[in-house]
């Protein structure tokens, strides 16, 4: 298919009363990383969360990897989605939240093959094989009889990463991945994220680390009030900002 | 701090003279109370025997507590059958109450209302009447169902014919009274658990693709039992003792073989020691369990999970050993300066 991996025309969103998300337009191409970023409140993990159908756009076209997002429309008409089919939807997009959100009370191994045996239906010999590649690959193959209570924040954020790659997704998306973390755990998390980029994963990333937009992004789009003031090279777009907006952000970021 | 050689002063400990004294009080109240367990008094009757011709005549003592009638019903068979009866309908009881409260439970925290009413008004009707009136009630339910027909209403369809006197024996009520009223307590004890549990839980568990299901089992309950656990094992032991009220629809548990027994001999408060020592020895078995269980699902929760008795024993002992045998505390000098 030739189509992007997300596509979001005018999607809107309202919680009792405030608009959250005002017609956004984005566009995430196939083995991309699009950066999102923007002021707290503007809706960033909002839109992830409707990407991911934790939440349900009220408004406008959301499609991903060529698939309205809730719906399917056959015959002219949209026919709501079951239960079963969205969580199919949901196991083909990884997620990593900002507080890691590891299973307390599973091993850091059975975090990453639990989704592998329970969803996908992997035998679990198998399962564990591809767990200990991914968590090699995160850094963390000595750790796998360890709880995630156990471990350092980074860490942990790294387990989640490998237990959302365990699914084998076609796209990722990270709600502030390195916010919770000490200053000194956010390079091991980003590294990892990095290798994912050049390893072709399609990347969708809320975040406040600049540096790493500028570097690995192929898109930024910055979100404010629930729309996109402004979007495209990350280096144009940090460097030379066009709206006020953006300008007074990145001066409290920076 | 201590290690660097000779430099080194005394260090004397706070005196806590009130700790002492309250001590001290303590210990006097255990004395009286454990001499009042070992003593003997005159049992108000006097033995005669004739030795040599001669009649003599002395009160008759025996323990205060009549250990001796204790321990002759203690092991005797009414007693154990009434035991195993307890015991039974404890388990019985509880496995009602744990499964159908953790069903009323998570159709509670349902967002569809026609789950979560009903779940609640479940809760609030069997919490709001006395378990003893709900005892006799299931005892007595056949006065106003005769019969029990299993169908749709107002329709002439019927899975089920049963007859309820027959159904309803002492045992079958006092297992269905007690079972869901406890599940009234156990789905709040259920719910307060499963909302324990952190919702990023559930959306990483959603994420992966679990259905609603799914991630109840596998992620959401298995930390809920953590938080469920400790409240349960208190309404087990509560559970053990409140089956003696299905002594009055007539079932021979533990209180109602020894009120059988002294019924007939008399022996009121031997007989009530009886059934309560046989009542502490299971809770004290139900506690050690509890502990055990407790370990096992607050596996992950803490970076060292607790010493379990044993060691905790051990480690007093050594605490207590090395109170006589290492020298006082001491810092060096220089913290003194
Ligand atoms: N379930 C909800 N009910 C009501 N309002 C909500 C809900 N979830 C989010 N909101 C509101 O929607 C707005 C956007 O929230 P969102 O979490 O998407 O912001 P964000 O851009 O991710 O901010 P942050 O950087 O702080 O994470 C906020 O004003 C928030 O109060
Ligand atoms: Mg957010």
């Amino acid at each position: 298919m030739t189509s992007a991996m997300v596509e979001a025309r005018g999607v809107c969103k309202h919680y009792a009363g405030v608009e959250v998300l005002r017609g956004v337009n984005l566009t995430v191409n196939r083995s991309e990383v699009t950066c999102l970023i923007g002021p707290s409140g503007s809706g960033k993990s909002t839109l992830l969360r409707c990407i991911n159908h934790l939440e349900k756009h009220d408004a406008g076209d959301l499609r991903v990897d060529g698939q309205l997002v809730g719906y399917e429309a056959r015959d002219g008409k949209l026919y709501e989605r079951s239960d079963k089919q969205i969580c199919i939807e949901r196991s083909q997009i990884g997620m990593v939240f900002q507080r890691f959100n590891l299973f307390q009370h599973l091993t850091v191994l059975e975090n990453v093959t639990i989704g592998q045996v329970k969803v996908k239906k992997v035998a679990a010999d198998a399962a564990t094989k591809r767990a200990r590649e991914l968590l090699a690959r995160v850094g963390l193959d000595a750790k796998e009889g360890f709880y995630p209570s156990q471990l350092s924040g980074g860490q942990q954020q790294r387990v989640a990463i490998a237990r959302a790659l365990a699914m084998d997704p076609k796209l990722m998306l990270f709600d502030e991945p390195t916010s919770a973390l000490d200053p000194e755990l956010v390079g091991e998390v980003l590294d990892v994220m990095k290798d994912l980029a050049s390893s072709g994963m399609t990347m969708i990333v809320v975040t406040h680390e600049m540096g790493f937009a500028r570097e690995v992004a192929d898109t930024v789009y910055f979100l404010d009030s629930g729309v996109i003031e402004e979007s495209g090279d990350p280096r144009q777009v940090l460097s030379s900002p066009r709206s006020e907006r953006l300008k007074s952000f990145l001066s409290k970021v920076l | 701090m201590s290690s660097d050689g000779g430099d080194e002063v005394k260090v004397v400990p706070v005196r806590h003279v009130g700790r002492w004294f309250g001590g001290a009080v303590i210990i006097v109240l255990i004395g009286m109370l454990g001499h009042t367990i070992i003593s003997k008094i005159p049992t108000g009757q006097r033995s005669c025997e004739t030795v040599g011709g001669v009649r003599a005549c002395h009160p008759q003592i025996n323990w205060r507590f009549s250990w001796n009638i204790v321990f002759h019903y203690f092991t005797s068979s009414e007693i154990l059958h009434g035991l195993v009866k307890t015991m039974e309908l404890t388990v019985l009881a509880m496995a009602i109450g744990i499964v159908l409260g953790v069903l009323i439970a998570v159709m509670r925290l349902s967002p569809s209302r026609l789950l979560s009413s009903p779940a609640w008004s479940y809760t609030w009707f069997f919490r709001g009447t006395p378990v003893f009136v709900q005892l006799l009630f299931w005892f007595n339910i056949s006065a106003i169902y005769p019969t029990l027909t299993i169908g749709l209403p107002f329709l002439p369809v019927t899975f089920l014919h049963l007859d309820m006197v027959t159904l309803l024996t002492p045992f079958t009520a006092a297992a269905v009274a007690l079972g869901l009223n406890e599940a009234a307590y156990m789905s709040e004890i259920a719910r307060s658990g499963l909302i324990s549990v952190d919702e990023g839980q559930v959306e990483a568990a959603s994420s992966l693709g679990m259905t609603r299901g799914q991630s109840l089992r596998l992620v959401v309950l298995p930390q809920a039992m953590r938080i469920i656990v400790p409240p349960t094992g208190n309404e087990v032991i509560s559970m053990l003792k409140t089956t003696s009220l299905a002594s009055s629809i007539g079932l021979t548990e533990l209180l109602g073989a020894a009120t059988n027994i002294y019924a007939a001999n008399y022996e009121v408060m031997p007989l009530l020691i009886t059934a309560s020592l046989w009542y502490l020895i299971v809770t004290t078995v139900l506690s050690i369990g509890q502990f055990y269980l407790e370990r096992y699902f607050g596996r992950g929760a803490l970076r060292t999970p607790p010493p379990t008795p044993l060691a905790r024993l051990r480690s007093d002992l050594r605490g207590i050993v090395s109170k006589f045998r290492t020298p006082r505390p001491s810092v060096s000098r220089e913290a003194l300066r």
